[in-house]
C-alpha cells in the first residue's frame, strides 16, 4: 500500500505544478518568473526517466553478464580483479564519473548517459557476484546430483537463489542514477535537475522548490517500486 | 542459605511462578528439575536479580536481595548457563579472570585463582589460558563457563542447565568435576535441568517444579520411593523409577559383609545400577566388593531385585 | 592457456586496444580550447601490450614476476613518457599551448594498475605494501623534480596552487565535520534504537527515506529554511550561518551520513552474541561495563567499516555541496565545466577521486588494525 504513495505524489505534483504560478507568486512576490516554463514539466519528468531506464538496462545487462562469466569456473581468475574494479569504482564519487565523460563527449545528454551506465553497473556487479557467491554449495551439488547441465543449472538454481541480492544491486543503481542525472543537468542534460541548477544561478528559489520536489517525488517511486520487485523476488526463493 | 518465601511472577497473563516457597541450605547442591514452562530457570533468575519478582521476597542469608546494589550482588554470586555465552573477543584466562577484574583483585591474586581453576577443571592443555574461546570444543568451553562462575570463590553458584548441549561423554566427565568441586569447597549450588537422571545423580535435595509451584521436594530417594501424587510419580519414571534408585545408591549399603564371591570385585562406592551391569555382563549373580581397600563382602541380584527398605 | 592468465590477457587486451584506437595525447592551442589528437608510440605500447600478454600465458619461471615489473614500470613509466613527448609537442607551439592526455593513456594507465593489483594478490601483505610505496614514491619523487610539468594537468595545477589548496583543505573540513556530527548524534541513535528495538522504526525509515533523496535536491531545499533561520536569528547570520555555505551542506551531509552511522551501530550492538551479553549482566558487569568491555571491542570493527562506507560517500557528496556555495574540490569541476576549462575538471575531479580512494585505504588500514587479534 505504501509504494503507490510516492508514484501518486508525483502524479498529483505533476497536474497541479503547472497551474501553480499564483500560488508561487503569493509565497514568492519578489520573483518576476514564479514558474519554470522553458520546458514542461511532464517533458522533463519523461527525460530524467528516460535517461535512468537506458542507463539502469544497460548496466543490468552488462554488470549481469560479467558477474555471472566471472563466477564460472573458467573466469573464476577475474573474480579478483571484477571485485577490486566494483570495490575502487565506488569510492569513485557519481560527480567525478560525470566530470570525466564531459571531456571525452563534451556537452549533453551523452556524458551524462555513460556516467550513469558506468556506475550503474558496479552495484549490479558487485551484487550480482556477491548472490551468486552466496548459494549454498548444497544447492548446488544436489543439482549437479540430479544431473542439471551447467548452464541450465545457473538459470534454474543459481540466478533464483541470487535474485534477491541482484535486485538490490539494481535498486541501488537506479536510485543513485536518479541522483547523478539530476546534477547531469549542470552538463547540459534536460532533466529535473535543470530548474534545480537554473534556480541556483538566477537566485530563484521557486525553480529549485519546483525540480526538488519532482526529482525528491520520482526518487521515491523508483524506490519504492523497485523495493517492491525486491521484496516479490526474495520471497519467492 | 537462599530462601524464597511466596514469591510470585507472572508474564503478562502468564504465571510462571505461583506463590512458591524454598529453602536452600547452606553447602547444599540443590536441583530444581521439571519440564520446560515449569518456571524453573525463571526462579533461578530472581536470585542475582535477572528477573525482578511480583510478589514475595527472595533472601540470601536473611538479606532481601531486592534490597541489595544489583552489580554487587551479582559479583557476588556465580553464574553459568548452557550457551556459555564466553566473550569471543577475549582469551580463556580472561573470560576466567571477568568477576576478580570486576572487584578488582591484584593482577597476582587473578593470575593465582585462574591457574588453579585450570587445574580444578582438568583445562590442563599447555598455553590453553592465551586461547580464544572459538579454538575450543564444546566442552571445554563449558568448562570455562564453569570456571568463570567459580572465579571469584562466590559461596553461591547459579547454574542454568550448564551440561545441556553436550554429548553425553563430556557431559559425564563434567558432572564429576563439578560433584568433586562442589564437595571440597562446600559451595551452595542451586542447578537447573530438566533431565531427571542428571537431578538425582547431582544434588542433595531435588525439587521438582511443575506449573510454577513445587510440587515435590525432598532426597532423590524420597521423591522415587514416595512420590506425593501420580504426576511426580510419572515423572519421577513410574515403573522404571526402581531403575535410577539403583542409579541413586551405593553397592557398601546394600552388600552383604563377610560373605565371598567369584569374578571381578566392584567397588563399594559404585552404584547399585553399576553393579547390575557388571552382573550381566559377567553372567553371574553376585559379585564381590572392594572397599576401603579390601574385600569386604558380597552383592547379591536377590537383593537387588527385592530392595525395599 | 590456463585460466590463470586470463585477467593478464584480458586487462593486456583492453591496453592494446587504447594504444590503437585512442589518442594517447592532445595539443590544444590554450586551457580553453580543444585540440588536436596525438599517439607518438602507437606500435611501441601496443607491442608492449603483446608482450605482456605473451608472459601472462608461458609458464615459464619468472614470468609472473616479469608481468609485476613490467605493469609497475608502465605505470610510472607511462606519465614520464607523456610529459616527454608534451615537451617535444610543446617545442613547436604557441606559448599558450597546453598537453592534455588523452583515453588512450588513461585508459593503459588503469588497465596497468588493475595489473598491478591481480599479480601482486599471490604475494604476501608486506610485499604489496613495498610495491606500492616504492611506485608512490617513484612518481612523487618525479613529480617533485618537475619531470611532469609539461602535462596540462600539472600546469593546472601550479597555476591554481593556491585556489586548489584552498578547496582541498575546504573539502576536507567539511568532510570532517560530517563524520564528527555524524557519529556524536548517530552512534547514540544507534544505541536507543537497538536497546529499545525500534530498528526498523520511524526514526530509520525516515533515514532511509531522506537516503534516496538525490543530493542536489537535498542541499537546493535546505537553502530556503536556512536563510530563513539566519533571519529569524541575525546572531547566527553573524557567524556565517546562512541559505547557502558550509552550514547547509554540512547539514545535508550529516542526514546521508546518519543512515549508515546508526545501521552500522546497530550492527555493531548485534555482533555480540545474546548469551555474552546475558553472562556478562549475570556475572555483575553494569550497563556502562557491557558496552565498554563488551560490545565497544566486539562491536568496533563493524562500525568502522560503517565509517570507511560514509567516509567515502561523504567525500563524494561534498563535491555537490560546492553549487550551494560550500566550496571544495567541487568547485574546480562545476566551475571548470561551466567555463569549459577540462583540465581544471580533470584537475578537480582526479583531486576528490584520490582522496576518496585514499580515505578507503586509511579506513581499510585502520580496520586491518582493529581486527588482528593481540
Amino acid at each position: 500500500m505504501k509504494v503507490i504513495v510516492a508514484p501518486l505524489l508525483l502524479v498529483v505534483l505533476l497536474l497541479a505544478l503547472p497551474h501553480s504560478a499564483s500560488w508561487f507568486h503569493a509565497w514568492m512576490p519578489t520573483l518576476s518568473h514564479p514558474l519554470y516554463t522553458r520546458t514542461s514539466f511532464l517533458m522533463l519528468t519523461l527525460s530524467h526517466l528516460w535517461l535512468v531506464v537506458l542507463a539502469t538496462l544497460v548496466a543490468v545487462a552488462v554488470g549481469l553478464t560479467l558477474g555471472v562469466l566471472a563466477t564460472r569456473p573458467n573466469g573464476r581468475s577475474l573474480l579478483p580483479t571484477v571485485r577490486a574494479v566494483a570495490v575502487i569504482g565506488q569510492t569513485f564519487p557519481p560527480v567525478a564519473v560525470l566530470a570525466i565523460a564531459v571531456p571525452l563527449l563534451g556537452f549533453g545528454a551523452a556524458p551524462t548517459l555513460l556516467a550513469l551506465t558506468l556506475y550503474g553497473v558496479l552495484p549490479v556487479l558487485g551484487q550480482t557476484v556477491a548472490g551468486l557467491d552466496s548459494v549454498a554449495p548444497a544447492a548446488l551439488h544436489a543439482a549437479d546430483g540430479m544431473g542439471y547441465g551447467r548452464w541450465r543449472r545457473l538459470w534454474d538454481v543459481e540466478l533464483p537463489l541470487a535474485a534477491g541480492p541482484i535486485m538490490a544491486g539494481v535498486r541501488l543503481s537506479a536510485i543513485v542514477g536518479v541522483g547523478t542525472a539530476t546534477i547531469g543537468s549542470a552538463v547540459g542534460a534536460t532533466t529535473l535537475g535543470s530548474p534545480i541548477v537554473e534556480g541556483l544561478v538566477g537566485n530563484n528559489t521557486a525553480y529549485v522548490v519546483q525540480g526538488a520536489l519532482l526529482v525528491g517525488a520520482l526518487a521515491l517511486s523508483i524506490d519504492g517500486v523497485l523495493g517492491l520487485v525486491e521484496r516479490r523476488v526474495r520471497r519467492l526463493r | 542459605m537462599i530462601e524464597f518465601e511466596h514469591v510470585s511472577k507472572r508474564f503478562g497473563e502468564h504465571v510462571v511462578i505461583d506463590d512458591l516457597s524454598l529453602r536452600v541450605d547452606d553447602g547444599e547442591f540443590f536441583v530444581l528439575v521439571g519440564p520446560s514452562g515449569s518456571g524453573k530457570s525463571t526462579l533461578l533468575r530472581t536470585v542475582n536479580r535477572l528477573v525482578p519478582i511480583d510478589a514475595g521476597s527472595v533472601r540470601i542469608d536473611g538479606v532481601d536481595v531486592a534490597t541489595q546494589a544489583v552489580e554487587p550482588l551479582r559479583r557476588g554470586i556465580g553464574y553459568a548457563i548452557q550457551s556459555v555465552g564466553l566473550f569471543p573477543h577475549r582469551t580463556v584466562g580472561e573470560n576466567i579472570a571477568t568477576v576478580p577484574r570486576l572487584l578488582g583483585w591484584s593482577d597476582g591474586d587473578t593470575r593465582a585463582r585462574v591457574a588453579e581453576l585450570l587445574v580444578l577443571l582438568k583445562l590442563d592443555e599447555p598455553g590453553i589460558a592465551d586461547r580464544y574461546p572459538d579454538t575450543l570444543s564444546g566442552g571445554q568451553q563449558q568448562r570455562v563457563g564453569v570456571a568463570r562462575a567459580l572465579a571469584a570463590r562466590p559461596r553461591i553458584v547459579l547454574m542454568d542447565e550448564p551440561f545441556g548441549a553436550l554429548d553425553p561423554v563430556t557431559r559425564e566427565s563434567l558432572q564429576a568435576s563439578l560433584k568433586a568441586i562442589q564437595r571440597d569447597t562446600a559451595t551452595t549450588i542451586l542447578f537447573v535441568t530438566h533431565d531427571m537422571d542428571e537431578a538425582f545423580g547431582l544434588g542433595h535435595r531435588v525439587a521438582l517444579m511443575l506449573d510454577g509451584k513445587v510440587a515435590q521436594v525432598g532426597t532423590p530417594l524420597e521423591l522415587i520411593r514416595h512420590p506425593v501424587n501420580e504426576r511426580v510419580r510419572e515423572f519421577v519414571g513410574g515403573s522404571r523409577a526402581r531403575l535410577r534408585e539403583l542409579a541413586v545408591r551405593q553397592v557398601r549399603d546394600s552388600m552383604r559383609k563377610g560373605e565371598v564371591a567369584d569374578g571381578d570385585a566392584i567397588d563399594g562406592g559404585a552404584s547399585l545400577q553399576d553393579a547390575l551391569g557388571a552382573m550381566l555382563t559377567q553372567g553371574r549373580d553376585r559379585l564381590p566388593v572392594f572397599d576401603d581397600g579390601q574385600l569386604a563382602g558380597a552383592i547379591l541380584l536377590a537383593d537387588l531385585v527385592a530392595s525395599r527398605e | 592457456m590456463t585460466p590463470r592468465a586470463l585477467p593478464v590477457v584480458l586487462l593486456a587486451c583492453i591496453g592494446f586496444v587504447a594504444a590503437l584506437a585512442f589518442p594517447f595525447l592532445y595539443v590544444t592551442p590554450n586551457r580553453l580550447l580543444s585540440g588536436e589528437p596525438h599517439s607518438p608510440h602507437v606500435v611501441a605500447l601496443a607491442l608492449t601490450c603483446v608482450l605482456l600478454a605473451a608472459a601472462g600465458v608461458t609458464s615459464v619461471r619468472g614470468s609472473r614476476v616479469a608481468v609485476a615489473l613490467l605493469a609497475w614500470a608502465l605505470i610510472a613509466g607511462l606519465p614520464l613518457l607523456a610529459s616527454i613527448d608534451a615537451r617535444t609537442l610543446l617545442l613547436a607551439a604557441a606559448p599558450s599551448a597546453r598537453v592534455p592526455l588523452g583515453a588512450g593513456f588513461w585508459l593503459m594507465w588503469l588497465s596497468a594498475s588493475l595489473l598491478l593489483l591481480d599479480r601482486l594478490r599471490a604475494i604476501r601483505m608486506a610485499g604489496r605494501v613495498v610495491a606500492w610505496i616504492a611506485l608512490l614514491v617513484a612518481i612523487v619523487v618525479m613529480g617533485s623534480a618537475g619531470a611532469f610539468d609539461t602535462l596540462a594537468l600539472v600546469r593546472e595545477f601550479h597555476a591554481q596552487r593556491g585556489p586548489f589548496m584552498d578547496a582541498l583543505l575546504t573539502h576536507l573540513t567539511l568532510a570532517a565535520t560530517t563524520l564528527v556530527l555524524a557519529l556524536v548524534i548517530g552512534a547514540p541513535l544507534g544505541w536507543w534504537a537497538w536497546r529499545t528495538r525500534r530498528t526498523d522504526g520511524a526514526v530509520v525509515g525516515m533515514l532511509a527515506f531522506l537516503q534516496t533523496v538525490p543530493s542536489l535536491a537535498l542541499f537546493a531545499l535546505l537553502i530556503g529554511p536556512f536563510a530563513w533561520l539566519a533571519r529569524a536569528w541575525p546572531a547566527l547570520g553573524a557567524l556565517g550561518f546562512g541559505g547557502t555555505g558550509a552550514a547547509p551542506a554540512v547539514f545535508a551531509l550529516v542526514l546521508y551520513a546518519l543512515l549508515p552511522v546508526v545501521r552500522y551501530t546497530i550492527a555493531g550492538l548485534g555482533a555480540v552474541p545474546a548469551d555474552a551479553r546475558e553472562a556478562a549482566r549475570g556475572l555483575g558487569m553494569t550497563r556502562l561495563q557491557l558496552l565498554s568491555r563488551v560490545q565497544l571491542p566486539l562491536g568496533w570493527p563493524v562500525l568502522l567499516a560503517g565509517l570507511r562506507i560514509v567516509a567515502v560517500q561523504t567525500i563524494g557528496l561534498a563535491a555537490v555541496a560546492t553549487l550551494i556555495g560550500a566550496g571544495g574540490l567541487g568547485r574546480f569541476v562545476f566551475l571548470g565545466i561551466g567555463q569549459g576549462a577540462n583540465d581544471m575538471v580533470m584537475l578537480g575531479t582526479l583531486a576528490i577521486i584520490a582522496l576518496a580512494l585514499a580515505v578507503d585505504l586509511l579506513f581499510q588500514a585502520m580496520l586491518a588494525f582493529t581486527e588482528r587479534r593481540p
